[in-house]
């Protein structure tokens, strides 16, 4: 992979002398390329990933499999341009296997959820039907292993 | 009580001096190292899971003394397409428990009492108790930082004489990470070519070099294939330290007694780490490509935050080690390596470890992450600050 992709997709508070750094390339290039990136979207955004586990109160995530029947001409476009813009909604994927939609919902308790799952999402036009799934521990989120054991190495021998 | 109840020369080899400090450094709570040797990569699943289909179907036998041929063969292949050596996997190849197993035969095989053996300073703390354990004399090629550590021709000629039998030529180096180009190596091998000498070539760290020539090997000249045993493995590329794989390629006539050795010792290395090893050249190529981009990130961001808190970093171009310079710290390469411990709880190795011409150095590995590596450098930056 592209080395600056994969330090910022690491660490995207590195700094550009940092960048500039470990990939060898001179700090104007780094910032450069990075310009070019988020121009191209394929860099688009930078956010914190937080352990929602730790914060009070902890809201609630759950994952809903919806079932759709596509449109005419539109496929599923239409249907995932009318969930993505439900502001509950974090994340919407198409999906290949038993259902269409995977849509990750957050929510402040599992009445919200139910709620919002019962009143805006089943009753969209043209969804068949929903399964809702409640996210009850994160033991690892992209690419981050979420766990507070103090990490042991496994190398035993020291030295030479 | 028998005067000489154990082995004299073996008693009389000093201990690695650096044990003292894993000693303080184990009783510490919160102590960051950056001075393993060995990598921080797990084995890619596809090797172990060579292994274990191996065990599923009882491949549990001893293999033949020079290991299987399907994995001498592997080796031969990758040789030639990675390196451009010619080994015939038949007759010039035999399969060791890691690479330490292979020296350690080639320098008891090969070496007579009195011989004496040139090796390269500084270097794995292991070759001269090798040597000595043959009842041979190791004479020391000092290395400076002035010559980015490699081997010059004038400290060669100045060392060489009529009872030296062997050269032991350890690159890429550990600790220093000094590397020899094909052209730091052609004055070498033309004051060699006509010597009669044989020269042990450690190449485990060929993998990791850093430049975009990539690695040159002695065997690769012509003029000295007859006289070279050339040693590599799988710990360092593959991250496959604790399989104890690795081998030694040398002209049959010098491949027999290796091997001859390795039977009367070893019998054979484990053939599972050998299913495991054949998997790793037949699909490993990627995986080294990968540890290697991520070893070279660290290493640029080991060198510049170095040099920027005032400690002289000369480019290491292969391995996974820095080799700064401490004197301007005005302490002793063990004093520095004390006091950051005891200061600081931070684990570095004194450059003195590798031998004398390793004193005002101290060695860093990076096969550490790179969080892990900041937060140990702003420890020594704040060690260094208190100074």
């Amino acid at each position: 992979m592209e080395p600056l992709l994969h330090l910022l997709n690491q660490n995207a508070r590195y700094s550009l002398k940092e960048l500039s750094v470990m990939t060898g390339r001179s700090e104007e290039t780094v910032a450069s390329q990075i310009k070019d990136y988020e121009d191209k979207g394929i860099i688009r955004g930078y956010q914190a990933l937080i352990d929602w586990e730790k914060v009070e109160p902890s809201p609630v995530f759950a994952l809903i499999e919806l079932k759709v029947s596509p449109k005419k001409d539109m496929g599923f476009q239409d249907i995932a341009n009318r969930v993505m813009q439900l502001e509950e909604v974090q994340s919407v994927y198409l999906m290949a296997g038993d259902y269409d939609l995977a849509v990750f919902v957050k929510g402040d308790t599992m009445q919200d959820v139910a709620m919002f799952v019962a009143r805006r999402l089943s009753t969209l036009d043209s969804v068949l039907s929903t399964a809702t799934h409640f996210v009850l521990n994160r033991y690892k989120q992209d690419g981050v292993i979420i766990d507070d054991s103090k990490e042991v190495d496994p190398r035993d021998q020291m030295v030479l | 009580m028998m005067e000489q109840e154990i082995n004299q020369i073996l008693a009389r080899l000093k201990p690695s001096g650096i044990r003292k400090f894993f000693d303080i450094a184990n009783e510490m709570e919160d102590v960051i190292s950056l001075s393993i040797g060995e990598p921080d990569f797990q084995t890619p699943w596809h090797i172990r899971q060579a292994a274990i289909d191996a065990i599923e179907k009882g491949r549990t036998f001893y293999s033949p003394n020079a290991g299987l041929l399907a994995l001498r063969q592997g080796i031969s292949d990758y040789l030639k397409k990675r390196f451009a050596l010619d080994y015939d996997p038949k007759h010039e190849i035999v399969v060791t428990v890691g690479a330490s197993e292979a020296l350690d035969m080639a320098i008891r095989a090969l070496l007579n009492p009195g011989d004496e053996v040139l090796i390269v300073q500084p270097s794995f703390v292991c070759y001269e108790p090798m040597v000595e354990m043959a009842y041979a004399t190791p004479v020391i090629l000092n290395t400076q930082k002035e010559n980015s550590f490699k081997l010059r021709l004038e400290e060669l000629e100045a060392k060489f004489t009529s009872k030296t039998k062997m050269l032991v030529l350890p690159f890429p180096s550990n600790p220093s990470g000094a590397i020899m180009t094909r052209e730091d190596l052609e004055p070498i091998v033309e004051f060699l070519k006509d010597k009669d000498i044989l020269i042990v070539t450690d190449e485990i760290y060929a993998e990791l070099t850093y430049n975009a020539m990539g690695h040159s090997s002695i065997a690769q000249f012509p003029q000295m294939k007859d006289k070279v045993i050339y040693i590599n493995g799988f710990s360092k590329a593959y991250a496959m330290t604790g399989w104890r794989i690795g081998y030694a390629c040398a002209p049959r006539r010098l491949l027999e007694p290796i091997l001859k050795m390795h039977q009367f010792a070893i019998m054979c290395a484990p053939t599972l780490s050998q299913f495991a090893a054949i998997e790793a050249l037949a699909n490993g190529d990627k995986d080294i490509e990968h540890m290697r981009s991520e070893y070279d990130l660290r290493r640029r961001y080991l060198v510049e935050r170095l040099n920027s808190m005032g400690l002289d970093c000369f480019e290491p171009e292969g391995a996974f080690y820095v080799f700064p310079d401490i004197r301007s710290s005005g302490l002793s390469s063990e004093a520095f390596c004390e006091k950051l411990l005891i200061d600081k709880h931070v684990a570095v190795v004194p450059g003195n470890a590798f031998g004398e011409c390793g004193e005002g150095f101290i060695r860093i590995s990076y096969s550490y992450s790179i969080k892990h590596i900041t937060e140990a450098l702003d420890r020594m930056e704040a060690f260094l600050k208190s100074l």
